[in-house]
Parts: C-alpha cells; structure tokens; sequence
C-alpha cells in the first residue's frame, strides 16, 4: 500500500517533467525544422541579401525580404499604438470606476471578442474598415489610397488584439492590492495620482507582458491583414499604402508555384524570420520587464 | 463665521472640565450600512489631543470601519452608506465642499501589513511631500532624513535609500510606512492593527515609537490584543457588534468595567 503511493508519487512527477520537457522541445523543434528547410536557399544567396534586399522576383531567383519584414512590422506596432491606449484605460476605468456589474459584464463580451474567428474580422475589415480608410480617412491626410493599406490592417488587428490584451491587463490592475490605493490615497493623493504613480508603476511588468504577448499575437495574425493589406510585395511609403506580411507571404503562396525553384525554400525561411523576429521581440520584452522589476 | 466662535466656546468648557483633554475629533452619531447590515450603530465620541485613543473589540465589530471613516477611505467602497458626524479640528469631514486630500494628509494611516509603494526607499517618503508641493531637492531630503530617524530607520538603510523598498524586511517596511505617513506632517495617526503581522521585536518597536510619537500626534489604534491596550493606551474605547459599549480613561476601563461583555472579554483575554 505504501509502497504504491511512494511509486505514484515518484512517477507523478516524472510524468510532469517530460510535460514539461515536450513544451519546450516544441519551439526547438520547430526552429531547427525550419532552418533545416530553407537551408537550400541559404546556400545560394546571403543572409544579408535575402533580410535586406527589396527585390521580390522568384521567377528570377531574387528573394528580398525586407519589404515584407517592414511590412509585418510596422503594421503590428501601428495595431498596438491604437489599441494600447484604449485597453490601458478601459482596464482602469473597469477595476477602479465601474461598478462591479459593469465588469461582470464586460468579461463574456470580451470573451466573445475573442472567440470570434479571424476570418469574420478579415470580412469586417473588407467591408467596412477597407472603405472608410479609402474614401474617409485617407483624403483627410490629402493622401490617394484604394482603402487595402497598412491602416487598414493595423485598425483590424487592433480590435483582434483588444481581447488578448484587454484581458490580461484587467487581471494585472485586479491583482493590486486596494490596501496599496489606501495608502497612497491616505497620504494625499487624488484618485488620477494615485493611478498614475502607484497602480501602473505596481503593474508595469504586467503591463508590459500584456504588450508583448499582444505583438507577438498581432504580428503572427494572418488572414485578417491578408484580406485588407492589399498583398503587394512593397516597401510602404505611408499608412495608405499597400503592403504584403511575412504571413500572409506564407500563406497566400505555400503549395502553389512550386515549380519555381528554391521557392519552396523562400517560404520555410520566411517562416524562420518571422519566428525570430517573435524571439527577438520576447526578449527585449523579458529584459525591460527584468529591468522594471529592480524597481 | 458662527462656527469658529461655537468650536471655540466647545473647547473652552472642554479644557475647563477635563484640562489637557483637549478633543481633536469628535463623532457624532455616526451610522454606517453595508448593503443591508448595519455596521456602525449610532457612535458618538471623543478622541483627545496627544493621547493614544486604542480602538479595542473582536474582530468584525467595527473598529476598521470606524478608522477608515476618519480619512473618508470609505469613499473608495460605494455600498456603505453613512450618515452622522465627523468633525476634525471642529470641521465636518463629510462636508461637500472639503477638499479630501487636505483632510487626509492630517492623517498618517499605517495598515496591519505594510504596503511600501511600488517605488525606492527615498521615494516612498518623497512621494508625500511631492503630493503637498514640495519639490526643493535640499527640503525633500533633509525630511526623509528626519523621518527615517524618527522611526528609527535611517542607519539601516541610509546606504540604499534608491533601492526598491520591497527589499526591506516586513519589519521595517512597517517603519518605513510610518514614516511616510509622517512626512506629511499629519496631527492623527490612524493605526489598524500595525503590528499584527510583524514578530515581536519589530510590534515592539513600533510600540516603543508611539508612545514616543504622542507627544507631537494623536495616536488611534485598532487593536484586538490586550495587552497591546493596556500597555499603550490612554484612553479606551471598547466597541462590541458595531456599537460603543463602553469607553473612558485606560485604568478607569481596565479596572473598572461596567458592562458584562467588557468583563468577559478582560478575562478571557488574560
């Protein structure tokens, strides 16, 4: 009988570890697949050649990534410049204004948002974002646009990532404890103060994963920008301008055009850059997050 | 204009009759509602200058409330209802028009755990005077000097004053928090149960630092520990179930308790 329960228990943890160990395999795994297949492509062309160059000819052997990097990028950090502002304070307003019910409330509506599948945003955005930037927003800023343009990418990925970051900064602004907003209200402070001082500084770290797992999400989105951007292999010059992400690259073209040679090969390290620019960005995240600890 | 002439004729029938008894906050009638239950029933009171006023009772019979009442932290909970009395220094704290930041920073409030603000040890104190307008850097640190030496804090840690003031032990976060409530330069210090949390030489510590601190503040203090009343206290209130049973003179209540409940309470607690 004892002899059972000590053998559960030393098995039980086994179990846990190789859990464990699967988890974190699995990026290893992928990573080293995906060098191991865009390897042909890296052997005829640089590395530099292929992140820097701007030209995108496969029938002609030419594979420049950087207009897809800018893309990807710059449409991600516009998402967020959006939608970090309204979930900071919509966040705020729902853990220290509302009443109770209007969190309650709040949380199936978010969880509704998040359940909603990227395709239904991708029609949204063709529907209704697509036009309004075309013919609303882009003549506002005297600027020619047909509407499928990084903004109107970056306005859909904003309300996609609004959930995901929404939720968890709720969690991070719940779990300050109010005896804290007692102390500093206590020593003078006005509610604004003490949000402002106290709160964020209490939740920075938190804050700042909320970020980060909202660009890692936002960055590898596919179909929605896919349906907006507009797909053209481009350097944009403004947010009205077409562009064409590492994503939506891979997706639009995997299994077809396959007699191209390398092209195959062009995706898969299409593919790796994505996943490294998502490991970069994790650890510059990590490292302000350490460093906003010290604190 | 009437109502400084009737808070001084108040304080001079009061320094007659009781002399160095002089009232700082005087409860009137104060009721508090949660939702139903009443929690504070009809409390009147009052809190004399100088002294430490202890709070005591078992748990969950008011005493909490009853403090944060003092500094309007009630604001922050809108299922209370209250209604009743408050006057600091002769003024209503539930006046619409008082400004509730200046009737807190006349408060320094220490809470049974400490809470340093998500910031350095020199900034905890800073943070205060910053909310009060002063920003002169010479000022701003010759009072986190004083202050941490009021609480006799300053050899410990006057090397790492930028450090994170969550490093500190629990004990001397406790001081560090009462020292950021003095650097307001409060008159009442609100105590709930400040060391209950600590271990013992830290409680006595900060017993030691209030019953030196009572002669420059008046000192309130939520307690559920005897022996801490008898040791600090002046003056006694014993609430029971919401209400004030009885209250008076520290020896006056521990030797002499008129109600049953206060009897049994001194006994079983000894």
């Amino acid at each position: 009988m004892i002899l059972s329960r000590k053998l559960k228990d030393s098995i039980s943890s086994k179990w846990m570890l190789a859990c464990l160990s699967f988890c974190l395999l699995l990026p290893l795994a992928i990573g080293s697949g995906l060098v191991l297949k865009s390897l042909p492509l890296l052997q005829s062309h640089s590395l530099k050649e292929l992140i820097f160059s701007e030209d995108w000819f496969p029938s002609d052997n030419q594979f420049g990534f950087w207009p897809f990097i800018v893309t990807s990028v710059w449409v991600t950090v516009l998402a967020l410049i959006i939608s970090i502002p309204l979930c900071l304070l919509s966040s705020i307003y729902l853990t220290q204004f509302a009443p109770k019910w209007v969190l309650k409330f709040m949380r199936p509506v978010i969880d509704i948002l998040a359940g909603i599948p990227s395709v239904v945003y991708g029609v949204w955005g063709l529907l209704v974002i697509v036009p309004l930037v075309g013919d609303k927003i882009a003549p506002l800023f005297h600027q020619d646009s047909l509407g499928y343009s990084l903004l109107a990418g970056a306005i859909v990925l904003a309300v996609m990532s609004i959930p995901y970051i929404l939720n968890m900064l709720l969690e991070v602004f719940r779990q300050i404890p109010v005896e804290l907003g007692e102390a500093s209200l206590s020593l003078g402070a006005t509610k604004w103060e003490t949000i402002k001082h106290i709160f964020i500084r209490k939740g920075s770290s938190g804050i700042l994963s909320a970020f980060g797992l909202g660009f890692s999400k936002a960055l590898g989105e596919t179909i929605a920008v896919l349906m907006v951007i507009g797909n053209v292999p481009q350097i944009p010059q403004s947010m009205f301008d077409s562009g064409y992400t590492l994503p939506g690259l891979i997706a639009n073209n995997y299994g077809e055009m396959m007699s191209i040679p390398s092209y195959d090969s062009a995706l898969m390290f299409g593919a790796l850059l994505l996943f490294v620019i998502i490991v970069i960005i994790n650890i510059i995240f990590r490292y302000i997050i350490y460093k906003s600890e010290l604190i | 204009m009437p109502s400084t002439i009737e808070l001084k004729q108040e304080t001079e029938v009061k320094v007659e009759s009781i002399p160095a008894h002089v009232p700082i906050v005087k409860i009137d009638k104060l009721n508090v509602y949660s939702k139903g239950t009443h929690i504070l029933k009809d409390v009147s009171t009052v809190i004399p200058k100088n002294k430490i006023t202890v709070l005591l009772g078992p748990s969950g019979c008011g005493k909490t409330t009853l403090l944060k009442c003092l500094n309007r932290l009630t604001d922050l909970y809108p299922d209370l209802k209250i209604n009743g009395s408050i006057k600091i220094d002769g003024e209503d704290i539930f006046d619409a028009g008082r400004d509730i930041t200046t009737i807190r920073q006349k408060m320094g409030l220490l809470l049974q755990r400490p809470y340093p603000l998500p910031m350095s040890i020199y900034d905890n104190i800073a943070y205060g005077l910053k909310l009060k307008g002063i920003r002169k850097k010479k000022i701003v640190n010759a009072k986190v000097e004083k202050h941490l030496k009021e609480v006799a804090l300053w050899d410990e840690v006057k090397d790492r004053l930028k450090t994170s003031a969550q490093r500190l032990s629990i004990g001397q976060q406790q001081r560090l928090c009462l020292a950021r409530g003095l650097a307001v330069e409060p008159e009442i210090i609100l105590a709930d149960e400040p060391s209950s949390a600590l271990d013992p030489i830290s409680s006595k510590v900060i017993d030691e630092e209030f019953l030196r601190l009572k002669s420059d503040y008046t000192i309130i203090l939520v307690t559920h520990s005897l022996r801490q009343a008898k040791r600090l206290g002046d003056n006694i209130i014993f609430m029971y179930y919401g209400e004030i049973v009885e209250s008076g003179p520290a020896e006056q209540v521990f030797e002499n308790p008129q109600s049953k409940i206060l009897q049994e309470y001194l006994r079983v607690g000894h």
